[in-house]
This record gives structure tokens, C-alpha cells and sequence, in this order.
């Protein structure tokens, strides 16, 4: 197993506070020591050369397009394109070809990414059979298999009795229910957000109170039924206002975003651009800052990078026609870190939203620099700068509505058990 | 300076003086054409494809005379019904064309920005036929020459757009085109086929068909579909009719002289009555066509012009 020694760096690790200049010490795998002074262990040495060494990053919501998609993507490219982002652990979403609807689907997934070697995969189960929103699915033996949680991922669980019976029945196992907020029936046919853009474009819209909507419902019955909701990718603030309400009044709700919605603004989408059509659609600024607001604030728990692959074929369309979704992987890390390098966000409140926070959503040990830990990591310069470029991102898709975003913070390496599988 | 681009997609974005020139110019050609005279040295050996996903009569039609008055060769390629009519063969379209050195490209489609996307992928200058609920940019262009011709401005004058304002890429070509040129624009219809924040795009919103034709210049009538009221935006045909149909007990309430426009087909007894559109002194409707032939040649002129320039 490897051991490693890692100087001169600063380590940050937000689940334990820690912020200091020192280095840290692999042995097996495992975290074994870290701190200010080290000794000289008898270990290979690595000079981190003042970068920061903090947590790898855990991404709660991608799609890895395994099983049923892989021409657009596959754990082992999602995994290449995860260690570029310094990501080691991800949640993979369960509305793939089959669902992960079934025990054995779990452990492949699980097994799936331990192949990677660079990448743990944490299943997500589906909520209803086949994520079509009808029936409920084995959510007991998915949870024993190893479901982080349970959702349909994409598509919204419409049914009000459902999602009743769902955070019920999950509340037995201690499991949480991941809600995609949008009503569907208002946002049926619908390709960007309501407002004077689609009017513009002609395009069809989804007003934004289809998330809000929802988000009031869904609360409404965790308080019924004293089940958990985490709602993915917020992208509102009149849904920021009432989770932030229903987290005072000590509701288990929680949410998370993606960079999409800090970073772009409907205008993205500019002349039909496809690759800035997303699920939510990108919302107008006043939303854009008060998705902010709430990562500063703490109303929204995490960061995920929403990974949601597509090839070319998918996004070469009428705008109306194209296929929903960005990538995210890649960028995950460094768009956010525009938003610590522009002072909206403290650094190490931002690299919490990316590591412990949304391990503890998904209940892994991963996400952190204690002693013991699996020697998950990211070596990062924060100043180092880039361009998103479409075309020549790691892993496969391309599909980033990022393309040309100047950025500056970049992964140097990622380590995965100790070993180095990127930089 | 005639248009910047080489393409003719939108009216949003042109500025007042391209409009101009695009009417002058299309002015001219309503003369030459009521003089029985030709220009078919203009386009001689050029290549003009109407490229419809979707039905259309009027509008291909007109396009295609347009072509032959000024002697290019034109090719109707009707898809509608075929396999082509599926977004995902659009840009395989775009490549046969090119092979077919096509120079100019016509297009109607059901999808809002789909001429924008087959225009990065094809060689020949691309004109918007009318896409999804987007805009019809030479449907703007011809009612805006013949309210110039009626009215000698288009500045100053108060414009009533009425209907189905939601699903028309007429309704936003003339909204920016008549905005632009500095005319007041209203929107009357039910607020559910009223897009949202119509009032950004620079108009006055009604509900009330008689508060709204009230001292207008300029009455235009948007076809309603059947199919909003089988997808419940609004209750019947009839109660359309009743509230937002366009009859004479409703354009009295407009100015005593007021045009009314109509850019077909008409759905009789449902946005407009019968008297009212065969209305000879107040019903332009059938002006609109001449003008749309006129419009499209100069439309076809200018971009030939811009092509050559290039070439």
C-alpha cells in the first residue's frame, strides 16, 4: 500500500477546522499524521511547493452514464475528468438505462468505481421503479446494498402522494429522500426560464415559481411525515427563502446547487446557445445572487457539480429540441473558487460546501484530513490560471456551458488511498 | 451599409436605418412589378432554395416569385411531411445543401432559432421564413411597407396587435420593427396567450379588446390556432370570438380610418369576421401579399449583394 509524504503545503481540512502551513503523511492508504512539523519519515517525499493540500473533493449529484449511456460517458471517463476536478468520491444518479432500481445494481456501480481506482462511486437508489414515478421502489434492500439516498434523479417526483409515502417509508431506514424541484406539469415542454429572454427567443418557459412550488410542497410533507428532503440544484431564491425558513424552524431539509447557477445567468443561453440549456434552466441574476446568498449564508449545504453528460448529436439542435444538461466535473472546484477569489465566499466555507458538508449529506467518512482517513486529496493552486476549452475537457462529454470562462485556481494533483491518479 | 450581417434572421437588433433601406428599396420594386417589367439579370445563375419544415402557401409562394422576377433558380424543397421534418437531420440538411452550392437558403421551421443554427453550418445567406414562435422577419417588413405606403410614416402611429401574441413570431418581428421605427405598439389578448413580461419588449399590454383598439391607426390580427384551445389556453373558439375577435362593433373604437391587417390565413368567426376582412376600404389584407413580394425581393437583392461583396 502506498506511503507518502506530502511538504510545504498549506493544509486546509474545513471539517476540523484546520488551516495551516505544514505537511502530511500517508501511510497505507490512510492519513497518518499531519501537521506543522512532521519529521523526516523514511517515505517518498513529494514538494507541495506552498499549494494548498486539502480534502478530495465529494460531488453529491453527477451522471456517470453507466449503465445504458455509456457513448456519452463512462465511470472510467467520468473518473478521468472527477481527478482533473480534484474529486475522488461522487454520488452517481439512478435515472440511467436500467434505473438503479435494484440491489445488484448497487453493488455494480460500488464495484464499478473501485475498478477506477481514482474514483469512489456512491449510488444513489431510485425512489420509484424504473424513476418513472409510479411504483416505489425496494428503497429497504437498496439501502442495505449501499444507496447514499434515494431520488429520481432528473425527474421530479410529481405525485404528492408518493413523495408522501416515500419520505415515510425512508424515514424507517434513516435515509433521505433527493427531490428534483420543478413542477412538472408547469415545466412540461419548457427550455429556459420565464421571463423577457424567452419571450425574445420564442422559446418555451418555465417560470421559476415551478421550483418554489414544489420546494413548499415537499417541505409541507417532511414536516407531515418527519421524513428527510434534500432538494438538487437550487436555482431560486424565492425556494432559497422557504428552505431557509423551514431549516429555522428545524425541518431535516436540506439542499445543494451547482456552479451554473452562481456563475451563469440566463443570458447564457444568448442566440440559442445549447450547451447552456440546463435542468433547472438558468435563472435571471436577482436569482444568480441570492443562490449566492444562500451559499454564503449556509442555507444551502453543498456544492455538486450536476455533471450530466451529452454528445454532440444531443446538443447540435434547435434549442427547444436539445437535450438539457452541462458538464461539471472539470469545472466544479474552479468556478467556485471565482466566487472566493471575487469575495463572496471564504475560502474555506467554500471548500467545506465541496467536501465534509456533502459527505455528511451522503453519510461517507470521506471529505476530510482527520488521522485515519482514507488518504483522499487535492493538491491545489489557488492562483494558477486557465480557459474552459469544449473539445479538449478530460473525460469524454464536452458539453460545458463554461466554455471559454477564464478561471484561476487549478487542480495540481489528485490522490486517491495515497496514490497519485492526476497532476 | 445595407444589412451588417449576411443572413437575415431577426429583426431584433436592426437598426432604424437598415429598415429603411430595406423598404425604399422594396418600394422600388412594388413599382416595377405593377409596371409588368423585370429584373432577371439580378440573379441570374444564382441559386435560391425554400427549405420549409412546415407548411406553408403564401409565404413559399411569394419567396419563390420574388426568386424568379429577379432570375434566380429557384428550388422549392417542401420537408414538412417527410423524414427530414426531425431536428436531428438538420444539420445533415446543412451539408447537402452546401454540396448543392446552394446561394441563398429559405427557411421555415417549427423550432424558434432553427434557421440561426442551420445559418452557422451553410455557406449560402439564410433567410428567416418564420421559426417556432421566434420571429418572421419578412412578415414584418411587408406590413410595415404597406402601413408607410397607406400612412406615408410609421413613426408617430399607434399599432394594436391583437390575439394569439404568446405563439406568434409575427406579433415579436413587428413588435421590434415597429418599436424600432418608432410607432406605439399595443398587445390586446387573454392574459394566458399574452408571454410574460411583454412589457420589457417595449409595448402596452391590454385585455380589453375595446380599451385597447381605442384611437388606433393600425389594427393586426394574429391567426389563433386550434390547437390553444385544445391545450386549454383558452376555453372555446367562440368565446374567443366574442371577447378578442376583431368585428365592426370592435373596430369602431379604433380611429375612423384605422387599417386593419391580417398575415394569414384568416380563421374567419374566430379572430376576425368575415365583413371586416373583405372590408374594401379598411381591409389592407390583400395589399399585404403585393408588398410581401416586393419585400422579399429586396430582402433577396440586398443579400446577393452582401454575398457578392464576400465572394
Amino acid at each position: 500500500m502506498t506511503d507518502l509524504l506530502i511538504t510545504n503545503v498549506r493544509l486546509l481540512d474545513p471539517a476540523n477546522g484546520l488551516d495551516t502551513h505544514g505537511a502530511l503523511l500517508v501511510r497505507d492508504g490512510r492519513i497518518a499524521d499531519l501537521g506543522p512539523s512532521l519529521g523526516r519519515p523514511d517515505v517518498p517525499t513529494l514538494d507541495g511547493d506552498g499549494a494548498i493540500l486539502c480534502p478530495g473533493l465529494v460531488d453529491m449529484r453527477a451522471e456517470l452514464g453507466e449503465p445504458g449511456g455509456e457513448y456519452r460517458e463512462t465511470i472510467a471517463s467520468a473518473a478521468r475528468a472527477a481527478a482533473a476536478g480534484g474529486i475522488t468520491t461522487v454520488a452517481a444518479m439512478p435515472d440511467t438505462q436500467p434505473a438503479i432500481d435494484d440491489p445488484g445494481l448497487v453493488r455494480l456501480l460500488r464495484a464499478r468505481g473501485e475498478e477506477t481506482g481514482s474514483l469512489s462511486v456512491l449510488p444513489y437508489g431510485a425512489v420509484t421503479r424504473g424513476c418513472l414515478g409510479v411504483d416505489m421502489a425496494e428503497i429497504g434492500l437498496l439501502h442495505d446494498a449501499g444507496a447514499v439516498a434515494f431520488t429520481d434523479g432528473a425527474r421530479a417526483i410529481g405525485s404528492t402522494r408518493l413523495m408522501r409515502l416515500a419520505l415515510a417509508y425512508a424515514r424507517g431506514f434513516g435515509a433521505r429522500i433527493v427531490q428534483h424541484p420543478e413542477d412538472p406539469s408547469l415545466a412540461a415542454g419548457g427550455a429556459a426560464t420565464q421571463g423577457e429572454l424567452a419571450t425574445r427567443l420564442g422559446l418555451p418557459a418555465i417560470p421559476a415559481a415551478a421550483e418554489a412550488i414544489l420546494v413548499a410542497r415537499d417541505i409541507r410533507l417532511a414536516q407531515m411525515t418527519g421524513g428527510a428532503v434534500h432538494f438538487a440544484h437550487i436555482s431560486t431564491g424565492e425556494a432559497l427563502d422557504l428552505i431557509r425558513r423551514a431549516k429555522a424552524d428545524g425541518l431535516a431539509v436540506t439542499c445543494d446547487t451547482a456552479p451554473p447557477y452562481f456563475d451563469l445567468n440566463e443570458t447564457a443561453i444568448g442566440n440559442f446557445r445549447t450547451y447552456a440549456k440546463l435542468s433547472p434552466p438558468l435563472r435571471r441574476e436577482e436569482d444568480r445572487l441570492a443562490v449566492l446568498a444562500g451559499l454564503a449564508d449556509g442555507t444551502i449545504d453543498a456544492i455538486a457539480s450536476d455533471h450530466q453528460p451529452r454528445d454532440a448529436d444531443d446538443k447540435r439542435l434547435p434549442f427547444a429540441q436539445a437535450s438539457a444538461g452541462g458538464t461539471g466535473l472539470a469545472t466544479l472546484l474552479a468556478v467556485t473558487l471565482a466566487q472566493v477569489h471575487g469575495g463572496h465566499l471564504p475560502l474555506a466555507h467554500a471548500l467545506a460546501l465541496l467536501t465534509c458538508r456533502p459527505a455528511a449529506l451522503l453519510a461517507s467518512n470521506a471529505g476530510t484530513l482527520a488521522r485515519g482517513a482514507a488518504a483522499d486529496l487535492c493538491l491545489l493552486d489557488l492562483e494558477r490560471a486557465w480557459k474552459v476549452d469544449a473539445g479538449t475537457l478530460p473525460g469524454k462529454a464536452q458539453n460545458t456551458p463554461f466554455d471559454g470562462r477564464a478561471l484561476e485556481g487549478r487542480v495540481v494533483g489528485t490522490f486517491k488511498a495515497g496514490r497519485r491518479v492526476f497532476g | 451599409m445595407l444589412t451588417p450581417t449576411r443572413h437575415l434572421l431577426q429583426i431584433e437588433g436592426m437598426h432604424p436605418p437598415e429598415i429603411g433601406t430595406l423598404l425604399d428599396l422594396a418600394e422600388s420594386y412594388v413599382l416595377l412589378n405593377r409596371s409588368g417589367k423585370t429584373q432577371r439579370d439580378l440573379l441570374r445563375g444564382r441559386t435560391l432554395i425554400n427549405l420549409f419544415f412546415e407548411d406553408s402557401t403564401r409565404t413559399r409562394t411569394s419567396f419563390e416569385l420574388a426568386g424568379k422576377r429577379l432570375g434566380a433558380d429557384v428550388i422549392n424543397m417542401a420537408v414538412a411531411n417527410s423524414s427530414v421534418n426531425k431536428g436531428e437531420t438538420l444539420l445533415d440538411t446543412a451539408a447537402t445543401l452546401n454540396a448543392m452550392h446552394c446561394d441563398l437558403l429559405v427557411v421555415r421551421h417549427g423550432q424558434s432559432g432553427a434557421p440561426a443554427l442551420l445559418a452557422q453550418k451553410v455557406d449560402a445567406a439564410v433567410i428567416n421564413a418564420g421559426d417556432g414562435t421566434h420571429e418572421h422577419p419578412t412578415q414584418a417588413l411587408l406590413d410595415a411597407l404597406t402601413i408607410r405606403r397607406r400612412r406615408g410614416r410609421l413613426e408617430g402611429l399607434t399599432v394594436a396587435i391583437c390575439g394569439d401574441v404568446l405563439h406568434s413570431r409575427v406579433a415579436r418581428s413587428n413588435i421590434h420593427l415597429l418599436t424600432a421605427m418608432g410607432s406605439r405598439v399595443r398587445v390586446i389578448g387573454p392574459p394566458t396567450l399574452i408571454p410574460a413580461e411583454a412589457s420589457r419588449l417595449g409595448v402596452d399590454v391590454f385585455h380589453d379588446m375595446k380599451l385597447g383598439l381605442q384611437d388606433v391607426d393600425i389594427v393586426m390580427m394574429l391567426r389563433l390556432q386550434k390547437e390553444r384551445m385544445s391545450s386549454g389556453l383558452v376555453p372555446s373558439s367562440r368565446e374567443f370570438f366574442r371577447f378578442w375577435g376583431l368585428d365592426a362593433e370592435k373596430l369602431a373604437y379604433a380611429k375612423p380610418d384605422a387599417l386593419v391587417m391580417h398575415p394569414g390565413p384568416m380563421n374567419r368567426g374566430v379572430e376576425i369576421a368575415s365583413d371586416v376582412a373583405d372590408d374594401p376600404i379598411r381591409s389592407v389584407i390583400k395589399e399585404q401579399v403585393e408588398m410581401g413580394v416586393a419585400v422579399r425581393m429586396a430582402v433577396l437583392d440586398i443579400l446577393s449583394r452582401q454575398a457578392k461583396r464576400n465572394d
